[in-house]
């Protein structure tokens, strides 16, 4: 029997929100399955499975907070596998034997409900967070949930579903959503209480409130409060902790920019590389010729990584940043690069990155010249050890060979952990990138 | 196609990469990559888009003219037109 626990989904992650399983128990997976959608304060990532059998039992609801580590859900090898359970298709259980009880107890906590005066009504006299939430008193008057502290002030929900055998009714008083729900709604000026939820028991999930945002066009100042706090725990950690130093070069373009240019042109434009596909492929590739600034600092000492999982620094709309992983960037070819890129990108900006995009970077990329600056120095991701930073790709007049020229040129910087590496170590990072953009057929 | 038309492909093709992207009282002759804050990725999408709605082949060399609404627009109807001129010819 196997555990599906929730994923540490990037450095500053400590807690998670079940926001949807894609799996009902009795259904078959294999291992990388998208199986459940976990929201994050700053988006909504699509969690794979690591085991191959069946599922047992889901040990958590949907719209659940808990903490990374928690078992969400239980599988069975295929050898232990048995027909599905009676419940119907498309009801997860409402509460399951032991692992669920602490969230049972945690939201009677909550509620200020005393378990002891409470009637189960599941298995066995069990008691299900249903029986907690119908033993509410005085909704109005019980201290909101942590969970809900950001959202909008609430108003008295109207169920979307009012079937009340099925034990999901909301409790009157709140909304069940999601906690990036809450922060769309917040930042589009939704009233999440006007939301209708498409999530078990009219959860109100992330899409729902952009739907409701995109049919009322209401468009209004955008203020990421909790992906601007998640940045602004991550960085401030990071200059607390790690003595930075930074080193510069300038690397001419002339060579990779001639190469792909051509390339480009016997190409179809879904096929057409950006100058981006190629500096961090070059990254990557001297990521693993210097070791040393490619892994994680922990608490014995620098511990290099196995292969290159190259973070990409995204700007996400509206402000807040991630940095998602793509994984073996030094041995993808240039096209693999690209394609991966762009889906990156995309899943970043959409909300729905998959969860092994998110683990573990180690080592970051910046490309903030496409926002037009000529250098960046970064803020090392912790706990890495190092960062590249890449600049707006400018026309500069250059001597090359003794005779004055105008050629394109990139300034590439590298902040760097003083912990775990010296300057000497850096040099032949960022020596090492620009040997390999003078030969771009080699990338 | 004419210019009006192509000035709507164009707006249609930024609102695929940039939701919700608002056109009122845009200069024409703004950069649209600045404008709408799209990097590299973004814009390659955006070509992809144009290229797409108006059924115009757009190459690497195009991209310089592709910069405002109004240049894209520009680029859109010089093609249209050449093409009316290659099917007559």
């Amino acid at each position: 029997m196997a555990e599906f626990t929730m994923p540490s989904l990037g450095a500053d992650m400590d807690e998670g929100m079940l926001s949807e399983w894609l799996v009902h128990p009795g259904d078959r997976v294999t291992r990388g399955d998208v199986i459940a959608v976990v929201e994050t304060a700053k988006s909504a990532i699509e969690v794979e499975c690591f085991d191959s059998g069946t599922v047992k039992a889901l040990l958590v609801d949907e719209g659940t907070t808990v903490p990374v580590g928690t078992p969400l859900a239980r599988i069975g090898t295929t050898a232990e596998a048995r027909p599905a359970e009676s419940r119907p298709a498309g009801r997860p259980p409402v509460e399951s034997p032991p692992a669920s009880t602490p969230l049972v107890r945690r939201l009677a906590e909550d509620r200020h409900v005393d378990l002891a005066a409470v009637h189960g009504s599941g298995p066995g006299g069990r008691i299900t967070r249903a029986d907690v939430e119908h033993a509410e008193p005085e909704p109005e008057s019980a201290p909101a949930p942590e969970r809900e502290k950001t959202a909008p002030t609430p108003r008295p929900a109207k169920p979307a579903r009012s079937d009340n055998s099925t034990g999901e009714r909301p409790a009157p008083g709140r909304v069940k959503s999601s906690p990036l729900a809450r922060r769309l709604a917040t930042e589009l000026g939704v009233e999440l209480s006007d939301v209708v939820g498409t999530g078990r028991g009219g959860t109100v999930r992330a899409e729902d409130v952009r739907s409701a945002a995109a049919a009322e066009g209401a468009r209004r100042p955008v203020i990421p409060d909790a992906a601007r706090a998640a940045t602004a725990r991550l960085m401030s950690r990071s200059k607390r902790e790690i003595p930075h130093f930074y080193l510069s070069t300038t690397v001419d373009m002339a060579a990779a920019l001639e190469w792909m240019h051509a390339r480009n042109r016997e190409l179809p434009l879904s096929a057409r590389l950006v100058p981006a596909a190629l500096t961090f492929k070059a990254v990557a590739m001297a990521a693993r010729k210097v070791p040393e600034l490619n892994g994680h600092w922990g608490d014995d000492g620098f511990v290099p990584a196995e292969e290159v999982r190259l973070g990409v620094a995204v700007s996400l709309r509206g402000g807040g940043l991630v940095a998602p992983a793509l994984a073996h960037a030094d041995t993808l070819s240039l096209p693999e690069v690209m394609a991966a890129l762009k889906d990156l990108v995309a899943r970043a900006r959409g909300g729905r990155l998959r969860a092994s995009q998110t683990a573990d970077p180690s080592l970051t990329v910046t490309n903030l010249g496409d926002q037009g600056v000529e250098a960046v120095f970064g803020v090392i991701y912790p706990p890495q050890v190092a960062l590249v930073g890449l600049g707006r790709i400018v026309e500069r007049p250059v001597a090359v060979n003794g005779l004055l020229g105008v050629r394109p040129v990139l300034t590439a910087t590298l902040s760097a952990d003083h912990r775990a590496a010296d300057g000497a170590t850096g040099a032949r990072l960022l020596t090492a990138m620009d040997r390999l953009l003078q030969q771009p057929e080699e990338l | 196609m004419n210019h009006d038309q192509a000035k709507a492909f164009v707006r249609q093709a930024v609102q695929r990469v940039v939701p919700g992207a608002e056109f009122t009282g845009l200069d024409p002759g703004m950069s649209l990559r600045d404008t709408f804050e799209m990097d590299s990725l973004d814009f390659l999408e955006f070509v992809e888009a144009l290229a797409e709605l108006s059924g115009t082949e757009l190459t690497e060399d195009d991209y310089p003219a592709l910069d405002t609404w109004d240049g894209c627009a520009a680029r859109l109807v010089g093609e249209a037109r050449t093409s009316v001129q290659g099917r007559r010819g």
